[in-house]
C-alpha cells in the first residue's frame, strides 16, 4: 500500500518588480502544507490563490505546456536557471526536491537581452531575432523533393536531433556568467549545419546568427560551461565547438 | 438552414485536383494588396502565415505567448502519419484515407479525408527539406512505426519529440517571413472579438497581454488557428493557455460551431495526485506498441505490481479485442481503463489508474532496444513521479486530449462567414468523432501547408472587398463590448478564485460530458453549469487591473468563455442520441459495450447556431454522404 504524500513547509523569498522601469526587492511568503507531488509552478499557483484571497497582488510567472517543452516558464531558485534538478524545466521540477523547512529564493532569468516584464517575466523576444537571421533553411511550401531522395546517415540525424531539442527557454543565457546565448546559436546552427539540407545556407547562417546575438546584447562565450549544465534538454556544448568552427570556417572562406 | 460544403464532384481521387483547378487565382503582383490575419501559431498557424507570405500576401500572425514558437503542438510527442508505403506493408493513400475515416467512425467528409491522405506525403517531404531531424534507418532512409491502432508503419517520428520538430521547422518558415518583412508577429495577443463588415470577416480586436490595450486591426480575410477547447475538463493535456475564447466570439459573431460534443480523451496520461494538480501529462501512446495494460485480476488487491502473478494479472486490452490487443484506438481503450476503475480494478494513490508493462518488452529487446524508441518518455515519467518504467510498471490514466468538434467549415476551410477561415484543431473537417493518433500534426499541416494557400486565393479572386479600416464603427463597437466585460470581472471582487472555480467546471464535465455520457446527467451537467456561471459572475475574485500584464484577468477571462461553451458542449451531446467514437452515450451501446451508431439518424454534421445568451443555439445539420466506403460496425476484436 502507498503511503500518504509526504507535506512540507517551506519559505518563498521571491523577487518582485512591478514592470521594467521599477525596482525590484524580495518579497518573504511563509508557504505551508505543501505535497511533495506538486511541481514548482503548481507551487506557485498555489501561492497565488493564497496571495488572491489576502487581496495581494499575485506572483507573475510564464509558464504554458507544465510538461517541459514548450520552454515558457523558468526562473531562478536558490541561484539556479530552473532549479535544482538536473535536465529539467521548472515546471517539471517537483517539490520532493526540496526538504521541510527550507527557504528557497526565486529570481528571474537576468540578463542585459531579457528585460524584466514583471515579477518573473522576462522578455525572451531576442531569441526570436536571432532566429530570424537565419536559423531556418530558405524553402518555399511545394516543390520539394521525396522525402527518401536524400538518405542521412543514422548518427548525423541523431547528432542533428540532439542539437534540434532546444526548447529556447533562456536558462542558458541566465546561467551564464556573461549572458551569452552562444549555446542556444549553436542548438539551431549545429542542426542543420549537420544535416545536406542546411550545406548551402551553412555560412550565412553562423555569420547572420552570431551577429544578431551580438546586436540583441548578449555576451560572448567564455568557457564556463555552466550553459550545458543548466540546460534542460542537456544540450551539449560540443555545437559551440561546431558553431565556432562553422564562425570561423565562414569568415574567412565563405563570400558572406 | 442549409451549409453548404461545396464539395467538389467527380471521383474521389480527383476532387482536390479539379477544385484546385477549378479555383481562381489571385495575380502575384496583386497578392501583396491582401492583408491576412492569423490567429494563433500552432502548426496550422505558423505553416499557414508562412506559405502565404510566400506567396507574396501581407500577414499579420497573433499568438498568446511570448513567442510563436511555444504554441501548443510543440508538446505533441508520437508523430505524423503519411501514406508513403515506405515500408512496403500495404500502406497507400486509399488506406490511410480509409483508417481516417472508420477511425472517425463515419462521422467526417469523405473528400476532405481523402484530400488529408493524398497530402500526407507531401507535407514529409517539405518537412524533410526544412531539415527536420526525422529519425532514420541505418541504410540512411526515413524510419516509421505503427501507431494508435494502425496496422501499418506510416508514422514518421523525431524521438517523442515530433511536434516539437515539426513546429520549430514551420516556426522558422515563420521567422523567415518576419525577416523577409512579410509577416507581422504580434505575441502576447488575446482575440477579443471578430470584426464582421457587411456580413464579411474583416479584422479583430485584441487584447496587448502586457500593456492591457485593447488594439484593432482589420484584414481582407482572418484565419483562425487557435487550437481546440480540451482544457475545458481543467485537467487536460493541453496547455495552460489553450482555450476556446477566439473560436467563441467567431461562434458568437455568426460562425456556426459542428460537433462540439466531440472531444477525445487519451488513454495515456499520468494520473493525478491531488487538488494541486494543474495539467495532465501525455505519455505518447506509441508506449502502447511495447507496453502491456492491465489490472489486478481481483478487485481490492493492493499488493505492488511486482508481487501480483500472471494468474491474477488482467490484461483487458488483450483478452477482450485480441486481434488489436493494446492498440485498439483511444476512445476504446480509455473507456476500458476507466471501466477497469470503476469495477474496483484501479491502482495507484487514487485507485484511478492502469498499468503500462514493459517488463516483457524489456525482455524481448534487451533495455537498450528500449530505451532507444522510449528514453526521453521514460525519463519525463520518472521525473514526475520518482519512479522508473524499467523497473516498476508505469502508472496510466486517460485525460482530456483533442477536441474534433470545432468551427464548421466547408471544403476551402472557410467558415459560414465569408472571409473567416478556420484550421487545424480549432475546424471541424477531418477527425469525425474520434482521431487517429498521429493524425493531428498531419491536419494541421496539410490545412496550413497545402490547403489555405490554394483556397483563400479563390475568395479573394471571386469576392469583392470593400476597404474596411479600423475607423468602421464595427471595430470601435468590438473595443467597447470588449472593455466593458474586462470592466465587469474586475469589479466583482468576489470571494472564490479563477482556479477554484475552474476546478468545479472541470469535474462537471470530467463526470457528465465526458468519456461516457447519458441523458439524465447531460440535463443535471446543464443545469449545474447555468448555477456555476451564475456564481461566477457575482463571486469571483480577479485581483490587480485590467491595464497590466494581468495572468488572473486572462484566466477569469477564458473560464467565462468556457462556462459559456461548456452548454454547447452539453447540449449537443444531449442530441446526438447514438454513440459514435469518442461520444459514447451509455444508453447506445451493443451487447458487448461498445459505441452503437445509428446511421439512419445521425449521419450528420450537428451544427449549432448561436441564438443570444441564455438561449438554446439553434441546430442544423449537414447529412454526410458516403459514396465510396462502406459504414460498417467498427470491430476491434
Amino acid at each position: 500500500m502507498k503511503k500518504l504524500p509526504r507535506r512540507i513547509n517551506i519559505t518563498l523569498k521571491i523577487w518582485r518588480q512591478q514592470g521594467p522601469k521599477s525596482k525590484g526587492h524580495f518579497e518573504v511568503i511563509p508557504v505551508k502544507n505543501v505535497s511533495v507531488h506538486m511541481s514548482f509552478i503548481e507551487l506557485l499557483d498555489t501561492v497565488n490563490e493564497q496571495l488572491s484571497l489576502e487581496g495581494k497582488d499575485p506572483i507573475a510567472f510564464d509558464n504554458d505546456c507544465r510538461e517541459g517543452i514548450c520552454g515558457a516558464c523558468g526562473a531562478v531558485v536558490d541561484g539556479r536557471a530552473h532549479g535544482p534538478e538536473k535536465a529539467t524545466t521548472l515546471c517539471q521540477l517537483h517539490m520532493r526536491k526540496f526538504s521541510d523547512g527550507d527557504t528557497i529564493v526565486v529570481e528571474p532569468f537576468r540578463a542585459r537581452a531579457f528585460k524584466v516584464v514583471k515579477d518573473l517575466v522576462v522578455d525572451r523576444s531576442a531569441l526570436d531575432k536571432i532566429i530570424q537571421a537565419g536559423g531556418y533553411i530558405s524553402v518555399n511550401t511545394g516543390g520539394s523533393p521525396d522525402a527518401n531522395a536524400l538518405p542521412i546517415a543514422q548518427k548525423m540525424a541523431d547528432k542533428a536531433m540532439d542539437a534540434a531539442a532546444c526548447i529556447g527557454c533562456g536558462a542558458c543565457v541566465a546561467a551564464c556568467p556573461s549572458a551569452s546565448a552562444m549555446l542556444f546559436v549553436s542548438g539551431k546552427v549545429s542542426q542543420l549545419a549537420l544535416l545536406p539540407q542546411g550545406r548551402p545556407e551553412a555560412a550565412k547562417r553562423a555569420i547572420g546568427m552570431v551577429r544578431a546575438m551580438d546586436a540583441c546584447g548578449f555576451g560572448n562565450c567564455s568557457n564556463h560551461r555552466e550553459c550545458e549544465n543548466t540546460c534542460p534538454k542537456e544540450i551539449s556544448i560540443v555545437n559551440i565547438a561546431r558553431l565556432n568552427r562553422e564562425f570561423l570556417k565562414a569568415s574567412f572562406i565563405s563570400e558572406e | 438552414m442549409q451549409f453548404d460544403a461545396k464539395i467538389p464532384g467527380g471521383p474521389l481521387e480527383g476532387k482536390w485536383d479539379r477544385h484546385r483547378f477549378e479555383l481562381k487565382l489571385v495575380n502575384p503582383a496583386n497578392k501583396r494588396k491582401f492583408e491576412i490575419i492569423v490567429i494563433g501559431t500552432g502548426l496550422a498557424g505558423s505553416s499557414a502565415s508562412a506559405s502565404l507570405a510566400e506567396l507574396g500576401y501581407h500577414v499579420k500572425t497573433f499568438c498568446i505567448q511570448d513567442s510563436p514558437r511555444r504554441a501548443h503542438s510543440i508538446a505533441a510527442q508520437g508523430g505524423i502519419n503519411a501514406a508513403k508505403n515506405y515500408q512496403n506493408d500495404g500502406d497507400s493513400i486509399w488506406r490511410l484515407f480509409y483508417d481516417t475515416i472508420k477511425g472517425g467512425d463515419f462521422r467526417s467528409r469523405e473528400a476532405n479525408v481523402y484530400r488529408l491522405a493524398q497530402l500526407s506525403n507531401n507535407i514529409i517531404d517539405h518537412c524533410v527539406a526544412q531539415g527536420i531531424p526525422f529519425a532514420r534507418d541505418y541504410g540512411g532512409l526515413l524510419d516509421n512505426r505503427s501507431f494508435g491502432g494502425a496496422q501499418v508503419s506510416r508514422t514518421f517520428y523525431a524521438r517523442g519529440q515530433t511536434g516539437q520538430q515539426l513546429l520549430l521547422g514551420a516556426y522558422g518558415a515563420l521567422m523567415r517571413q518576419v525577416a523577409a518583412g512579410n509577416v507581422e508577429m504580434f505575441p502576447r495577443r488575446e482575440m477579443l472579438d471578430l470584426v464582421v463588415v457587411n456580413d464579411q470577416a474583416r479584422g479583430i480586436v485584441a487584447r496587448n497581454l502586457i500593456t492591457g490595450e485593447i488594439e484593432s486591426y482589420a484584414a481582407d480575410a482572418v484565419i483562425l488557428t487557435s487550437g481546440g477547447y480540451g482544457n475545458i475538463y481543467y485537467l487536460s493535456t493541453n496547455a495552460e493557455s489553450s482555450n476556446v475564447g477566439a473560436c467563441l466570439r467567431a461562434y458568437k459573431r455568426g460562425a456556426v460551431f459542428a460537433n462540439p460534443c466531440f472531444t477525445q480523451i487519451h488513454p495515456t496520461c499520468i494520473p493525478h495526485t491531488g487538488d494541486h494538480q494543474s495539467k495532465l501529462t501525455l505519455m505518447s501512446e506509441s508506449l502502447r506498441n511495447d507496453g502491456r495494460v492491465w489490472v489486478p485480476r481481483n478487485s481490492g488487491d493492493i499488493r505492488e505490481p511486482q508481487d501480483i502473478p500472471e494468474s491474477d494479472r488482467l490484461y483487458f486490452l488483450e483478452e477482450k479485442y485480441p486481434s488489436f490487443g493494446n492498440l485498439v484506438p483511444r476512445d476504446v481503450a480509455s473507456r476500458n481503463a476507466k471501466e477497469q476503475c470503476d469495477a474496483g480494478r484501479g491502482v495507484g494513490l487514487t485507485r484511478c489508474a492502469v498499468y503500462l508493462d514493459f517488463s516483457d518488452a524489456i525482455q524481448r529487446d534487451g533495455k537498450d532496444v528500449i530505451a532507444k524508441k522510449y528514453g526521453n518518455l521514460f525519463e519525463m515519467y520518472e521525473r514526475i513521479t520518482d519512479e522508473t518504467p524499467y523497473k516498476r510498471p508505469m502508472m496510466i490514466f486517460p485525460a482530456s486530449h483533442y477536441t474534433m468538434g470545432g468551427l464548421w467549415v466547408d471544403y476551402n476551410l472557410m467558415s459560414n462567414i465569408p472571409g473567416l477561415f478556420v484550421l487545424g484543431e480549432a475546424n471541424f473537417s477531418d477527425h469525425g468523432a474520434n482521431r487517429l493518433g498521429a493524425s493531428a500534426l498531419m491536419q494541421g499541416l496539410a490545412d496550413g501547408y497545402f490547403i489555405i494557400p490554394y483556397t483563400i486565393g479563390g475568395y479573394f479572386a471571386g469576392t469583392p472587398l470593400a476597404p474596411v479600416t479600423t475607423g468602421h464603427g464595427a471595430f470601435n463597437e468590438a473595443v467597447q463590448e470588449g472593455q466593458t466585460k474586462l470592466h465587469k470581472l474586475m469589479s466583482i471582487q468576489g470571494k472564490r478564485t479563477v482556479d477554484n472555480i475552474f476546478r468545479e467546471l472541470g469535474k462537471i464535465m470530467w463526470e457528465y460530458c465526458g468519456m461516457s455520457r447519458n441523458a439524465e446527467g447531460l440535463e443535471k451537467a446543464s443545469k449545474l453549469i447555468q448555477s456555476l456561471r451564475g456564481e461566477f459572475w457575482e463571486n469571483v475574485l480577479v485581483p490587480g487591473t485590467d491595464k497590466d500584464f494581468n495572468k488572473s484577468l486572462e484566466k477569469a477571462q477564458r473560464l467565462a468563455d468556457s462556462l459559456e461553451f461548456a452548454e454547447t458542449m452539453v447540449v449537443d451531446a444531449w442530441t446526438r442520441n447514438e454513440s459514435c467514437g469518442s461520444h459514447f452515450r451509455t444508453e447506445f451501446q451493443t451487447e458487448d459495450g461498445e459505441a452503437k451508431r445509428d446511421d439512419e439518424n445521425f449521419c450528420h454534421v450537428s451544427v449549432w447556431k448561436y441564438q443570444g445568451e441564455e438561449e438554446r443555439p439553434a441546430f442544423h445539420k449537414e447529412p454526410l454522404v458516403f459514396e465510396n466506403v462502406e459504414l460498417s460496425q467498427r470491430s476491434y476484436k
